[in-house]
């Protein structure tokens, strides 16, 4: 069902994995699991009484990306996030998090790896009341037992770095959301975490200040690079934010895939459903839309990578098609202006999925 | 009950027609008490088979008194050194002796006191709170009752830092530990706060001998209960997220819990908290009875005497001290925390009030020593309403005294009275049965048989017509009750400016400790069941009207809106609409009116009640631990019965309209 990305297929080592991971509850969830060797039906869920949130995941996160998890309600997504973080012991599965097996860690050496090596950011941002917002974001090294002068150092630093210099000594109460939330993101990144988990950080804010965030988490993600985690239930932020995306339904990912090879490749009717009011122009690259090359002349020449949407004016302009040229400069096929016209239009879908 | 949830089913009879059903209920009633009849013993139940309890657990408690005196002693010893601390501070001068020489270390003056306090009102709550509360204190010492005010104060003050602290801990244990939260410490929570006040107080006077520290003992088993509630419903109540930001933070298990789960739950804590001062206020004052001293012996003392003045006096000023510790805690749990402009850095600047409050009580004890005045309160300034009240109730005697005394015989002879023979004359099997059959209806097989053993419990004790006295008096008084607050509570929701009225109103009430309702009662009607019913009626009233209004003014506003745009008129929209929503809240109203209408009945046997309670007050003068204590305990299941039948219909009902 998952399909093989480029990326995926990279030889570098992935920053975190899990194979066919399985969170089921009910009474006897664990016994169950391991009669049935990993591998249940739903109809066998479903006569042992238990509820399958999570059933054979397997996914690959890779250093520096952006990887989303996109589902609505109810299809397990944030289950399956807090199993990776072992927020929620998985009843079947591993968890491989830089080489080695998450949930044959100790409590101890949890505690640890999360000290040093884990952020999250909270939907309801799970800040605490009883600390201002510079106490809130020194918490976690705080628990370290890193000195005080330290942590606050380095909180102030973080506090500056998502703008919210000024209000150090307000308590969370006396913030806006979006506010609030950049007190989280500051808080989780106070410890310079290795994977960065976001569940839904910007679900609980307005619409205008949510494009607002994701852009500032664009910009952030551009200085730090971290490999981030990041649950939605909203396809066009995971469009906007991804650099791959799983998409969960009834407890199991459904595809994998870049935003484009969603669109363009998509596995089942569901995930086609999600992706048809998508705006294509800014997801779909030149490479999505080509023809091989055929024309005498060309009005121009675009990349293989580029986006449609910023070359369209462009081409649409012109009377010729465009040369699309890979990254070495050779022409690899040619795009016609009737081809984006007919895209930037809504036209011709079933072919584009062909 | 959570059994009872799945499946609705099972409790339809076979006949669907109401009427079908009515008659099939009172059918089985009417066998139920036929059968009651015909079996021999069934309607009296036969005093050779009255099982000993009362002997086991008093053989029992000399046991463990005798075995473990060291123990108690022991105990008795430690606590008596907080106490004995606070006392000194507050209510007594300390001597300090060393070899020859020695030096009386004098009690803190009431005018640090008084500003003491003002200080903290205004901490908490501004400038109004320091006001109610520098006042109230004031109005305690010029009326007389300072010495007595302070030794009540230093039992409370002593007191609830011990059951905060273990009731604390013992909530922690109960979230960490949903089994022994389910097996243990819910049960036994149940238990504690539906035995009666005076029950707590026989086993520990056995144990502890009468004392201040039997009285804080007893205080603090009657305080803590609550305190453990608040405690794991306010770590439960704490956002999953923020449990998940603890543990993605890196926290250990023990900063899991202080850094981040406490300090989060601080607000239902503190209202916990407050719920241990008023209930540790309400309990010094019975605790009297065992020597705890303080306003309650005042109180006691003039009441046994008749000496209608200083009771009053006496009574008010528990109210005062029962306000201002309620507004203060309750203030205190609604603190807010506030940006901190500039880091402050010196003692003063950071707690001025607390600096102020200090210095104000160091001088004003300074002075003290040099000026009797600062030290106690000079006669000159004081004020006694003492007369005053006598002469009014004289007054009252006086001109109505035939017109209270008619009321008062009629309400006896014609309706109390025969509705006692009414009650002591049911039959003990019917009753069980009549029980047991409710509890089928309205739950489970499970509460059907809880409750009959329960009720059986009452009869196979030998206390059966104890138990049926006790349930007429608690009847009558919950009846009164509901019928006088459900129309107020109605009335509040409908008109905002009667709820303005109402609410300062029921929230005093509600403040005022139970002992303080019998002494107006017992001045206007002398002693007896019309007096102990009055009583109950006005301490039990609080939660009808209040879960009345509160049930009818949260029905949610699209629900009165799709009764508006319908076409009903307001009467409609309150009948149809409103009402049937908020029965299930009112339902709940009656059920906390019945308990406290228990608990009160029960402190009426002061008053000379003839009832389980009786039982209870004569076995506390004998000592006798067994006696008193299986006649709480028969006293606490009717509680559990009363709870857990209204519980289930409630639950049963809001099924029905899918809230529950």
């Amino acid at each position: 069902m998952t399909r093989a990305t480029p990326r995926a297929a990279d030889s570098s080592k992935p920053k975190l994995s899990c194979r066919n991971l399985w969170k089921v509850f009910g009474t006897g969830a664990d016994e169950f699991m391991r009669q049935h060797r990993g591998d249940a039906s739903s109809a066998d869920l479903a006569q042992a009484k238990l509820i399958g949130a999570v059933r054979r995941a397997s996914l690959d996160v890779h250093e520096g990306e952006i990887f989303i998890v996109m589902g609505l309600s109810g299809s397990g997504k944030s289950t399956l996030v807090r199993c990776l973080s072992r927020l929620i012991e998985p009843t079947y599965g591993d968890v491989v998090f830089d080489g080695r097996d998450l949930l044959k860690a100790s409590e101890a050496e949890l505690i640890e790896i999360r000290r040093h090596k884990m952020g999250m950011v909270f939907q309801h941002f799970a800040l605490l009341p009883h600390l201002t917002v510079i106490e809130n974001v020194a918490f976690p090294l705080a628990v370290q037992g890193v000195d005080k002068a330290k942590r606050l150092k380095r909180a102030r630093e973080m506090i500056d770095l998502v703008s919210l210099s000024g209000r150090e000594n307000h308590y969370p109460r006396e913030l806006s959301g979006g506010q609030q939330q950049r007190v989280g993101i500051a808080r989780s990144l106070a410890v310079a975490p290795e994977i960065w988990f976001l569940d839904e950080p910007f679900s609980a804010l307005d619409p205008l200040i949510r494009r607002e965030m994701q852009a500032e988490l664009m910009r952030l993600q551009e200085v730090l690079k971290k490999t981030i985690i990041f649950i939605t239930h909203d396809f066009d932020e995971a469009i906007r934010l991804a650099d791959r995306i799983a998409i969960m339904k009834d407890g199991e990912i459904i595809q994998i895939g870049t935003p484009e090879e969603l669109v363009t490749h998509p596995a089942t009717d569901y995930v086609a459903e999600f992706t048809r009011d998508v705006n294509r122009a800014k997801v779909l690259s030149a490479q999505s839309l080509m023809r091989p090359s055929g024309a005498a002349r060309h009005g121009g020449t675009v990349a293989a990578v580029a986006k449609v949407a910023s070359f369209a004016p462009e081409i649409v302009a012109s009377d010729l098609p465009f040369a699309v040229i890979d990254a070495a400069g050779r022409t690899v096929g040619e795009i016609s202006p009737k081809a984006v016209i007919d895209l930037l239009a809504g036209r011709d879908q079933a072919d584009l999925r062909a | 009950m959570s059994e009872a949830v799945l499946s609705d089913t099972r409790h339809t009879l076979p006949t669907a027609h109401p009427a079908g059903r009515i008659a099939l209920t009172l059918g089985l009633i009417v066998a139920a008490f036929g059968l009651a009849y015909l079996i021999p013993g069934g309607a009296d139940y036969p005093a050779h088979l009255v099982i000993p309890f009362a002997d086991w657990i008093s053989a029992f408690m000399n046991w463990v008194k005798s075995s473990f005196t060291w123990l108690t002693r022991s105990l008795v010893a430690v606590v008596n050194v907080p106490l004995q601390i606070a006392f000194a501070l507050l209510a007594k001068s300390y001597k300090l002796a060393v070899g020859e020489w020695s030096i009386m270390l004098p009690r803190l003056s009431w005018v640090g006191i008084c500003a003491a306090v003002a200080l903290l009102g205004h901490a908490l709550g501004g400038f109004r709170l320091a006001l109610l509360a520098g006042l109230g204190f004031l109005y305690i010492a010029l009326f007389r009752q300072w010495d007595s005010a302070m030794l009540t104060l230093a039992l409370i003050v002593v007191c609830v830092p011990i059951c905060v602290v273990t009731g604390l801990l013992v909530g922690i244990w109960g979230y960490l530990s949903p089994r022994a939260k389910q097996l243990v410490i819910m049960p036994a929570l149940d238990l504690m706060q539906t035995i009666p006040t005076f029950a707590y107080l026989i086993p520990v006077l056995l144990l502890f001998g009468t004392n201040p520290v039997s009285a804080l003992l007893a205080t603090g088993l009657f305080a803590t209960p609550p305190m453990v509630r608040a405690t794991i419903l306010g770590l439960e109540k704490v956002p999953s997220e923020i449990k998940d930001f603890a543990d993605m933070a890196g926290c250990t298990r023990r900063q899991k819990m202080w850094r981040v789960l406490v300090p989060a739950a601080k607000p239902s804590l503190m209202l916990g908290v407050n719920q241990v001062i008023m209930l540790s206020l309400n309990m010094v004052i019975i605790s009297s009875m065992i020597g705890a001293g303080g306003l309650g012996q005042d109180v006691l003392l003039a009441l046994r005497a008749l000496k209608v003045g200083p009771a009053m006096e006496a009574g008010l000023c528990i109210v005062v001290l029962a306000i201002v510790l309620d507004r203060l805690s309750q203030a205190a749990a609604v603190q807010r925390y506030e940006e901190q402009r500039e880091a402050k850095n010196s003692f003063l600047a950071r707690h001025p009030n607390l600096a102020l409050a200090l210095a104000a009580i160091v001088i004003t004890t300074l002075i003290s020593i040099a000026i009797p005045a600062f030290a106690s309160v000079p006669k000159a300034i004081t004020l006694t309403t003492g007369p005053m009240w006598k002469d009014a109730v004289d007054w009252i005697n006086l001109h109505f005294f035939d017109a209270i005394e008619a009321v008062r015989v009629t309400f006896l002879v014609y309706i109390l009275n025969p509705l006692r023979a009414f009650f002591e004359s049911l039959p003990w099997l019917g009753v069980v049965l009549t029980l047991a059959y409710a509890g089928y209806r309205l739950g489970t097989w499970r509460l059907a048989i809880v409750v009959a053993l329960l009720a059986s419990f009452c009869a196979v004790t030998g206390l059966w017509v104890q138990t049926m006295a006790t349930l007429y008096l608690c009847g009558a008084a919950s009846f009164i009750a509901a019928a006088l607050g459900i129309p107020i509570g109605m009335l509040a929701a409908r008109h905002d400016r009667v709820e303005k009225v109402v609410t300062p109103v029921i929230d005093t009430l509600q403040t005022i400790p139970m002992f303080c309702f019998i002494i107006p009662a017992v001045m206007l009607f002398r002693i007896g069941d019309f007096t102990a019913l009055i009583a109950t009626v006005a301490f039990a009233i609080v939660p009808a009207i209040r879960y009345t209004n509160h049930g009818l003014r949260q029905v949610p506003q699209e629900l009165n809106e799709a009764g508006i745009v319908s076409g009903c008129t307001r009467r409609q929209l309150f009948w149809r609409v409103q009402l049937p929503v908020a029965i299930p809240e009112i339902l709940l109203g009656i059920n906390q009116t019945i308990l406290l209408a228990l608990s009160m009945i029960i402190i009426c046997a002061m008053i000379g009640t003839r009832d389980l309670g009786q039982e209870v007050f004569k076995a506390l003068s004998k000592a006798d631990t067994g006696k008193g204590l299986v006649a709480g305990l028969a006293i606490a299941f009717i509680g559990i019965i009363a709870d857990r039948l209204i519980t289930a219909w409630v639950a049963r009902r809001k099924r029905k309209m899918g809230i529950a």
